[in-house]
C-alpha cells in the first residue's frame, strides 16, 4: 500500500506543479464572473443561468484535467525511462497502475473542491429564491401550499416565527447536501473516467490518441448514453440487438451529472440511490483496472 | 543587368502595399456590417448567430420547466406553443390538459438502468411561479442578440415581465427594441397595445398601437405574406372593447364582424355585436300607458 501511496504522491505533486489546473481554474472563475456582472432588465436575483454556466464550465474544465492527467502518466514514464528504476523497487505493474489511477483520482478530487467551493460562493452570493415558496407550480406543490398555509394558520404568529425559521433552516440543508452530493457523484464518475483513459494509454500508442479518442467517448457516454435504448428499439434487429448490448455494458455516467437538480433547486437524492451509484461506479472502476493491469502485465516496456 | 537596391524595392513594396490597401479597405467595408456592429456576438458569430437563437429560446422553456424538459429521443406529443410562450395568450383549460399530455413524454422505464437513471433526474412537471418566472429572461435577451428577427422572444418575455414581475417599464423598453428591430411586426404592436392597456390603463395609446398593427397585418395581408389570421382577430377584438368603452360603437361593431371572420367561436362575438348594437339603439319611446 505505501508503494501505491508514493506513486499516487508523485501524480498530485504533478498536477499542482503543472499549470493546467490554475488555467482551467482562471478561466472558469473569469466567465463566471463576467457573466456574473451582467443585469438583465434590471434584475439582480437571476441566479439559475449563472449556476448552469459556472457547472457547465466546471464539468468540461474537470473533464480536461481528469483525462490529460491520466493520458500522459504511463507513456511519461516510459518515454522518460523512469518506468524501469520504478518496478525495479520492488513495484508491482498492479501497485504501479493503483498507484497511478489513485494519484490522479485524488488530483480531480482536490480540484473539484476548489471549484464546487467557488460554485457555492458564487451561487450564494446571488441569493436564492424566497424560502417560503418553492417557486414552483404542480398539482402537487399546489396542495403543499395549501396544506403548509393552513398549517400556519394554526401555529399563530410566533408558531409561524419558528417554523418559518426551521424551514429556512433545512432548505439551507438541504441546498448543502445537493452541492455535496453533486460533488461526490462528480468525483466517483471520474474515477470511471480515469480509469477509463489509463486503460486507453496501454492500449493505444500515443498519448494524443488516448486523450482525442476518450474525450470523444466520454462525452458521447454523457450525452447519448441514457438515450441508447431508446434508439435502439427503434432498430430493427440485429442493429437493435448490437445497440441495447451496448446500452447495458457502458458505464453510464450521465448518472452522475446531477447538474439540474443543483440549478433547479430540487430535493436531494436519497442516500441509499447515491450508495448504489456508488457501488455501480467502483465496480466498473474495477474492471477497468483490472483490464488495465491484464493488458499492462504483459507489455513491453522499451518503446 | 544592374540589382534594385534593397532598400528601394522595400519602398515600392510599401508602396504597394499602401495603395492596395486604401482602395481595398472601403469596399471591404460594403462586404459586411460585422465589424460596425456593437453588438460582440454577432461580430463573433456573424449571421451564423441566428442558428443559436432557437437553442436558447429553447433554454428559456426548459428553464420555465425547472429542467423537466423531453430530449430529441423522447416521443412528445406535438403541442403547437410551449407553456411559456403560450402563457401571453389567453387560454382554458383544455390547453393545460393538452399541454400537461404533451409533457408527459417520460412513461415508463423500459429496463432497470433507466429505472434507476431516474433517482438522478428531475421528472416531475411542473412551472416556475411566484415570481421565480425571472430566471427564463437572461435566456431571452440572449436569443433576442442572436436573432433580433425573431418576434416571440419579444412578446415572451414582454408578457413575462410586465404580468409577472411587474417589470412594465423593462417590457415596454425590450418591445420597442423589438420594434426597432421589426418595423412591420404586427405581434410586437399588439403586446405593445396590451401593455399600455392592461398595466398602464392607457387606452388612447393602446388604441393608437392597435391600430398601427391592424394596418401592419392588413399590408402584409396584402403583400400575400400569409399573416396570422388568429392575430387579426386578436387585434380587432381588443381595439373593440377599446373603442367602445370610447362610445364608438359604430366602430367596435366594424371590428368585432372583422374578428368574426377568422374567430373559432364566432357565436360569441355575434352575441357582443348584439349587445353593443342594443346598447348604441337610440332609447325607444315608452310604452304608452293603457288608458283607463
Amino acid at each position: 500500500m505505501n508503494n501505491v501511496l508514493a506513486i499516487s504522491g508523485i501524480v498530485i505533486k504533478e498536477l499542482y506543479r503543472r499549470k493546467d489546473f490554475y488555467v482551467l481554474f482562471v478561466l472558469t472563475a473569469l466567465i463566471t464572473l463576467v457573466l456574473g456582472s451582467v443585469s438583465f432588465f434590471n434584475d439582480a436575483k437571476i441566479v439559475r443561468y449563472l449556476k448552469e454556466i459556472c457547472l457547465l464550465l466546471i464539468w468540461v474544465a474537470s473533464l480536461v484535467i481528469a483525462i490529460s492527467t491520466a493520458a500522459r502518466q504511463i507513456p511519461a514514464e516510459r518515454e522518460n525511462r523512469t518506468i524501469f528504476p520504478l518496478l525495479a523497487k520492488p513495484v508491482t505493474r498492479g501497485q504501479f497502475i493503483l498507484g497511478k489511477f489513485l494519484g490522479c483520482w485524488l488530483a480531480c478530487g482536490v480540484a473539484l473542491v476548489v471549484f464546487y467551493l467557488f460554485f457555492g460562493v458564487v451561487s450564494e452570493s446571488r441569493g436564492r429564491s424566497d424560502s417560503s415558496t418553492t417557486g414552483l407550480t404542480s398539482s402537487a406543490a399546489t396542495e403543499g401550499h395549501a396544506a403548509s398555509a393552513k398549517a400556519d394558520d394554526h401555529e399563530g404568529a410566533a408558531g409561524g416565527d419558528e417554523h418559518h425559521d426551521d424551514h429556512a433552516g433545512t432548505e439551507h440543508f438541504s441546498v448543502l447536501l445537493n452541492y455535496v452530493q453533486a460533488l461526490g457523484l462528480h468525483w466517483l464518475m471520474l474515477g470511471v473516467v480515469t480509469a477509463i483513459v489509463l486503460l486507453g494509454s496501454v492500449v493505444f500508442s500515443a498519448p494524443s490518441s488516448n486523450i482525442t479518442i476518450s474525450f470523444i467517448g466520454i462525452i458521447g457516454i454523457l450525452l447519448l448514453g441514457e438515450h441508447l435504448n431508446k434508439v435502439a428499439l427503434r432498430q430493427q434487429q440485429p442493429v437493435q440487438g448490437i445497440l441495447y448490448t451496448t446500452y447495458f455494458l457502458l458505464p453510464h455516467l450521465e448518472w452522475f451529472d446531477i447538474r439540474d437538480r443543483v440549478i433547479y433547486d430540487q430535493p436531494p437524492i436519497a442516500f441509499v440511490d447515491c450508495g448504489l451509484a456508488a457501488l455501480y461506479a467502483i465496480a466498473y472502476t474495477g474492471l477497468l483496472l483490472f483490464v488495465t493491469w491484464f493488458v499492462f502485465r504483459r507489455k513491453t516496456l522499451t518503446l | 543587368m544592374t540589382r534594385a537596391a534593397p532598400h528601394l524595392v522595400l519602398a515600392l513594396l510599401l508602396a504597394v502595399c499602401f495603395t492596395l490597401a486604401t482602395t481595398i479597405q472601403p469596399r471591404t467595408r460594403a462586404w459586411s456590417d460585422r465589424a460596425k456592429s456593437g453588438n460582440v456576438l454577432k461580430m463573433l458569430l456573424g449571421d451564423g448567430r441566428r442558428m443559436f437563437a432557437n437553442h436558447f429560446f429553447e433554454q428559456a422553456d426548459i428553464s420555465f420547466h425547472s429542467g423537466y424538459y423531453p430530449s430529441i429521443f423522447d416521443q412528445r406529443e406535438p403541442a403547437g406553443k410551449s407553456a411559456m410562450a403560450s402563457g401571453k395568450d389567453e387560454h382554458d383549460a383544455h390547453d393545460e390538459a393538452a399541454h400537461a399530455k404533451a409533457m408527459a413524454f417520460l412513461g415508463q422505464p423500459r429496463d432497470w438502468i433507466e429505472a434507476f437513471g431516474r433517482h438522478f433526474r428531475i421528472t416531475e412537471h411542473t412551472h416556475l411561479a411566484h415570481g421565480q418566472e425571472r430566471e427564463i429572461l437572461p435566456w431571452l435577451r440572449l436569443s433576442a442578440e442572436l436573432d433580433p428577427q425573431r418576434i416571440d422572444t419579444y412578446t415572451v418575455a414582454a408578457y413575462w415581465l410586465r404580468e409577472k414581475l411587474g417589470k412594465v417599464k423593462e417590457a415596454e423598453e425590450f418591445l420597442r427594441e423589438g420594434q426597432r428591430n421589426n418595423p412591420n411586426s404586427y405581434e410586437i404592436l399588439f403586446e405593445l397595445g396590451r401593455l399600455y392597456r392592461e398595466s398602464l390603463q392607457n387606452n388612447v395609446r393602446a388604441r393608437h398601437v392597435w391600430e398601427f398593427a391592424l394596418r401592419k397585418w392588413n399590408e402584409q395581408d396584402s403583400g400575400g405574406a400569409k399573416p396570422d389570421p388568429f392575430q387579426r382577430e386578436q387585434i380587432a377584438v381588443n381595439l373593440a372593447r377599446v373603442e367602445e368603452e370610447a362610445g364608438r360603437f359604430a366602430r367596435a361593431i366594424e371590428l368585432l364582424e372583422l374578428g368574426k371572420q377568422t374567430s373559432p367561436n364566432p357565436a360569441a362575438l355575434q352575441k357582443q355585436i348584439d349587445e353593443i348594437r342594443q346598447k348604441s339603439a337610440p332609447p325607444s319611446s315608452a310604452p304608452n300607458a293603457p288608458a283607463y
